[in-house]
């Protein structure tokens, strides 16, 4: 008969173990399914990786991909740290993209150093806005974030459908629906060959974990995402807290959007966000919300995805497959994790029981 | 004219009924499943490639029906059995699910549902109740789809509060361990009403390639996934009340669309997002006025372990 | 054991029953057994291993070692239904029972046979049972709208619905009143008068002389002894339970300079759905003074407790701390004020501690945010946490550890250790010693009457009537909400005590005595 046994603390190289076994298992299912389809799993892999890594060019595109998973993986680790489950990083994202680009074409003529911080406080308070929506509701009624922020997602798309088709429609697109590109001063600069992101995001991995483990309010989070309850017993303004947290964690995708707005797209879509808003909740919970962990996590899906946008080339294999591995991979993991916190030991059923 | 916009309505509020109903079991049976999203797509995707590979309708919804339970297996056994995090593992399944469904529909855009499963889905009056004036032609003037819901409906609900199972069940999602206490298989009773759930989610999502669309485009349910987990919470975790807020969201879906033609200047862009707008209202509306006989589950989103300690 | 039973006689027997939770030794080759028309007690203190033993008895727990014999015959539960089944019924200390549906529905749960549920069928036997053994039971009633009493009594008709004739209650009487626990053991007795076998798993002893044919006593996991309760006293019991020969009873402190410090008048407490948790509630803390509150549970502890530490709004009254009303203040504004109100709340995992945090962070819960500038200050937690260390002498590998990993009595001394090194002026506590073994729980008086010597004021929660009596100066007695009486600890009994909890109030009490005396 098997029995579940609670492990207690187990060490952290047990636990990497874990998980790396775990994703080498979605991995080795991923194979089965590509084998499946009439292609050599390892030389798929190996493709990928090559996509990802094989020239300076892919490279420094695995990077660009990399910069807004980090950032958004942040601000939605922020949220989740207090078990608000903010999934709505796609619509704060949009509206951080929305706000920048407000800001870039109501005063494109305005010089960079004045019009690239003005765009970043768009991206900040369009992101940061959106994301107070729920957390309001939430602190004041206790209504359901998860599926609210989510809502607010599709929200979000149906407004920028909305302005790429009506208002804000280029008129010298020759009536295709599309938003007018960005004056160059909007644009972000570069630096060492990769636009100025990368900095950014470098400046807020350090700012979070500094954040979360030394100050009062990072302190305060994590006791409100263990026991609200206990949060209240200990004075803490909970409503206020989850209002300051959310803000600041839909403004770090707000940023994102604007980065991505500025630097990438030069313009507004509805294709803006790449699906970086659900992806980022994978890193950041795989990342177990550390911030250096999310550092790892963003580049190795950056590399997934950039890698998988190549084998579509080589294997005509869908690009969707990535967003199947990824699922495929965090299944894995969070199938590992029980082992992790349980051990199944054996025991058969006379064992020391003596005579009958 | 209203009778006409009752009418389809119903049939844009059927995908609902499927998803919804399925979605009550899984959290009656104290699991908050938010791959919805993912298993109607699932579902969807498996159903319409089936329909072209056999022309043959019931294995098409067999197909959807079993893509929606496998996608619930995977929920319940890193949930149930490996105790995973519901939510997180809910989310998974989406992601997992809507890149199965563009996977699998990758060069099936434009394709059309063959005939032999059109003709099956084709409208049917029923004699005599399709004859009452106003509500007859709006109600049972159908495809065999939409009355197969109201069939499940009715035949939920009775399952649910007039048998020993449902009440079993229902016992599960207020108290596991009063439940285990009280010799109920707890194991069973979760992977039996999650997979059918996840069955049911599956044909929710076969109706929108099959008989609503019914040709393949991607991301064919539009967020209908998670207005459905929302709309969970607006029928009080009681089938009967999907009546109510499936149809409701069926004529928000097609209001838009059916404004247009009455000249009114207001975006078409504007009526597609209202049911997403609703969904947040009908959520805040909930939350605002919360009692105990309307409350959810006692037991959902929170894990049961036996043998903890 | 003395005589060779004929075996249809003996209902249930262990042999060598062992179960282990990773290291720790939880049951130890357990034996023992009950016959027919017995009642047989298991008694043990709190972290003895009488719920462990009685789990695997109702198949909650696999044992590790040993086996189980039921009806002369050798089983394995592997679920709960494998023990049902088996003809035993569990009843279960915390109630496993719906509250939003009826009794009915609560007794037929888990049935087996028939598709659809047959309500007016199943309702005429439940009630026949009920004529049967004598149990008040109203089928229809949910089980939110019941007393403690009532619950129980639905618990039982549950198993005996099912036809257990084998009983095991786990600390049946734990929140009775002593009218209610006389009640149950009538009813025990009629049972076991139609020849059911019934365990009661309990760490009073005084209950174990007075409804037991046998006991068998455990300490730490280990089985110390079995006994025929007619050939034992109630001190030999005592010191097989603890171990040692233990004065078992409390210090109680006297203070003769005694000052009003906390002041409540006419206090009222609403729910979210405006129902009044406390009524109209009047009393006064003096310093130097212990003022204990006894009630059944849920008559409104919680919330008092609560709303003196600025955590429940306040509907109407008053409440005075050295003069000054409180009411409307934050917890926070409340500590700002320089009042320095140490809680202790119920549920210590659940609200007074951060369960996956360390020591140290816990130890800063109530006072980080008086460090200057936006970081925390961890030097100052960390030297204060070590002094709580030593102080309380707290089993702990150190201060970087999380405070759920430690043992009950431990994490219970984390808590007041914070809570009496903030240097209270008033410590509300509420259940301090639950779930605590005996020695543990006297450490514990032991801090809070060192507090009352030095004259801080005491509002003690308790469920233990007995403890009550000896701690207290005075006990307040809740019933729904309302103050039913507050009297000198001296002048009460435990009668007394459970008539008020019961809702009778002083006066009405007064009238029954002389009523009778009358007679």
């Amino acid at each position: 008969m098997l029995q579940i046994i609670k492990n207690k603390e187990i060490s952290s190289r047990k636990k990497a173990a874990i998980h790396l076994a775990a994703i080498f298992l979605a991995l080795l299912t991923a194979s089965v399914f590509i084998l499946f389809m009439g292609h050599p799993p390892l030389k798929v892999y190996l493709s990928m990786a090559r996509g990802a890594f094989g020239t300076s060019y892919r490279f420094t595109e695995t990077l660009i991909k990399t910069i807004p998973l980090i950032i958004t993986s942040l601000g939605i680790s922020l949220a989740f740290r207090m078990k608000f489950w903010n999934i709505g990083a796609e619509g704060q994202i949009i509206m951080g993209a929305f706000g920048a680009s407000w800001v870039a074409l109501s005063y494109p003529h305005l010089p960079s150093f004045v019009l690239l911080p003005l765009m970043g406080l768009g991206g900040l308070a369009g992101g940061g806005i959106w994301a107070l929506i729920p957390a309001f509701f939430r602190a004041r009624f206790q209504t359901n974030e998860t599926i609210f922020t989510l809502m607010l997602n599709y929200i979000a798309l149906q407004w920028i459908t909305y302005l790429q088709n009506g208002p804000w429609k280029d008129p010298g697109a020759l009536g295709f629906p599309k938003i007018p590109n960005f004056s160059p001063q909007a644009v972000l600069p570069k630096l060492f060959g990769i636009h100025i992101g990368w900095l950014i995001a470098f400046i807020l991995v350090v700012l979070s974990a500094l954040f979360i483990t030394k100050t009062k309010k990072g302190y305060e989070i994590q006791v409100i995402g263990e026991s609200e309850k206990t949060a209240r017993y200990a004075g803490i303004n909970v409503s206020r807290t989850i209002l300051v947290t959310l803000f600041i964690s839909g403004a770090l995708c707000g940023l994102a959007g604007m980065i991505e707005a500025s630097a990438i797209n030069k313009t507004l879509s509805v294709e803006i966000t790449g699906g970086v808003g659900y992806t980022a909740i994978i890193t950041a919970w795989l990342a177990n919300l550390k911030e250096l962990r999310i550092v790892l996590v963003s580049f190795l899906f950056a590399a997934m995805i950039q890698g998988s946008s190549y084998i579509q080339m080589a294997f005509q294999i869908p690009q969707s497959a990535a967003q199947i591995l990824q699922g495929l991979i965090l299944f894995f993991v969070l199938g590992s994790e029980f082992f992790i916190r349980y051990r199944i030991v054996y025991r058969s059923r006379e064992s020391g029981g003596g005579e009958t | 004219m209203l009778s006409s916009f009752l009418h389809a309505a119903v049939i844009a509020g059927t995908p609902l009924v499927f998803a919804i109903l399925g979605e009550i079991l899984t959290e009656r049976a104290g699991k908050l499943n938010l791959g919805v999203e993912g298993m109607m797509l699932m579902g969807a995707v498996v159903g319409f490639k089936t329909a072209l590979l056999t022309s043959h309708p019931l294995w098409a919804l067999f197909g959807a029906a079993l893509a929606g339970a496998a996608g619930a297996l995977i929920f319940s056994f890193l949930t149930v059995t490996l105790r995973s995090n519901q939510v997180v593992t809910g989310l998974a399944l989406t992601i997992f699910g809507t890149g199965f469904a563009s996977f699998l529909g990758q060069g099936l855009a434009g394709h059309i549902v063959p005939a032999s499963v059109k003709d099956f889905f084709h409208p049917v009056a029923l004699p005599v109740l399709s004859r009452i004036p106003f509500l007859g032609e709006a109600l049972f003037h159908h495809s065999i789809f939409v009355y197969a819901g109201y069939i499940i409906i009715i035949a939920a609900y009775v399952y649910l509060f007039k048998t020993r199972f449902g009440l079993n069940l229902r016992a599960l999602g207020e108290n596991t361990a009063a439940a285990d206490a009280a010799g109920i298989n707890i194991m069973k009773y979760k992977f039996a009403h999650i997979l059918s759930g996840g069955a049911l989610i599956g044909l929710g999502g076969a109706f929108l390639s099959l008989v609503y669309v019914p040709t393949w485009q991607e991301n064919i349910t539009t967020g209908r996934g998670w207005i459905a987990v929302a709309l969970v919470i607006f029928c009080k975790w009681n089938p009967i009340r999907i009546f109510w807020g499936a149809f409701l969201f069926g004529g928000l879906d097609i209001i838009g669309f059916r404004l247009q033609g009455l000249n009114i200047h207001i975006s078409q862009y504007f009526f597609d997002m209202l049911p997403y707008i609703v969904t947040v209202i009908i959520l805040i509306m909930t939350s605002v006025k919360d009692s105990k006989e309307k409350s959810p589950p006692a037991e959902l989103g929170r894990p049961y372990f036996r043998e903890d300690k | 054991m003395t005589l060779k039973p004929a075996p249809h006689e003996t209902l249930i027997k262990t042999r060598n029953l062992t179960k282990r939770f990773g290291d720790v030794l939880a049951n130890n080759a357990i034996n023992f057994k009950v016959k027919k028309g017995e009642i047989y007690a298991l008694l043990g203190e709190n972290g003895a291993g009488k719920s462990t033993l009685m789990n695997m008895l109702s198949g909650v727990y696999t044992p590790d070692e040993g086996h189980i014999f039921v009806h002369g015959e050798k089983v394995f539960f592997k679920s709960p239904e494998d023990s049902i089944k088996h003809r035993i019924g569990m009843i279960y200390q915390h109630f496993k029972l719906i509250d939003v549906m009826t009794a009915l529905e609560n007794i037929i749960i888990g049935r087996k046979d028939g598709f659809f549920l047959r309500t007016k069928e199943i309702k005429k036997q439940v009630l026949s049972i009920a004529d049967r053994y004598g149990l008040p039971l109203n089928p229809d009633k949910k089980v939110y709208d019941m007393s403690v009493g009532e619950k129980q009594t639905v618990e039982i008709m549950k198993v005996l619905y099912r036809g257990a004739d084998i009983l095991i209650l786990d600390e049946p009487t734990a929140v009775l009143t002593p009218q209610e626990i006389q009640n149950l053991f009538s009813i025990l007795r009629r049972m076991k008068n139609e020849g059911c076998g019934i365990i009661i798993i309990t760490h009073k002893l005084n209950e174990v002389m007075e409804i037991s044919d046998w006991v068998t006593v455990l300490r730490k996991g280990e089985n110390v002894g079995s006994v025929k309760t007619s050939e034992t006293t109630y001190r030999q019991l005592a010191d097989l339970m603890v171990g040692r020969s233990l004065d078992l009873s409390i210090e109680h402190v006297e203070i003769q300079e005694k000052n009003p410090v906390l002041e409540v008048r006419h206090l009222v407490l609403e729910d979210d759905e405006r129902i009044k948790k406390i009524n109209d509630l009047s009393f006064t803390l003096f310093s130097g003074e212990i003022l204990g509150v006894a009630g059944i549970s849920g008559s409104g502890q919680r919330q008092l407790c609560e709303a003196l530490a600025g955590l429940y709004p306040v509907a109407s009254g008053i409440i005075k701390y050295e003069g000054r009303d409180i009411v409307g203040l934050s917890s926070r504004q409340i500590m700002d004020k320089g009042i320095s109100m140490s809680f202790i709340p119920e549920d210590r995992l659940g609200m007074g501690l951060v369960a996956s945090m360390d020591l140290t962070e816990n130890v800063i819960l109530k006072d980080y945010y008086r460090s200057p500038g936006p970081f925390v200050d961890r030097k100052k937690g960390l030297e204060k946490t070590l002094a709580i260390i030593e102080k309380f002498n707290i089993q702990t590998p150190g201060p970087f550890h999380p405070v759920k990993l430690l043992s009950g009595g431990n994490i219970q001394k984390v808590l007041l250790g914070r809570e009496i090194m903030s240097e209270p002026h008033l410590l509300i506590t509420a259940y301090p010693t639950r779930g605590l073994d005996i020695a543990s729980s006297f450490l514990i008086y032991d801090f809070i009457n060192k507090q009352k010597k030095k004259g801080v004021p005491i509002l003690y929660v308790g469920e233990d009537l007995d403890v009550l009596l000896e701690l207290c100066d005075r006990i307040m007695v809740l019933c729904d909400g309302k103050a039913t009486g507050i009297l000198e600890s001296q002048n009460a009994t435990k009668e007394l005590l459970g008539l008020l909890m019961a809702g009778e109030t002083l006066e009405s009490v007064e009238r029954m005595n002389a009523h009778a005396s009358d007679h």
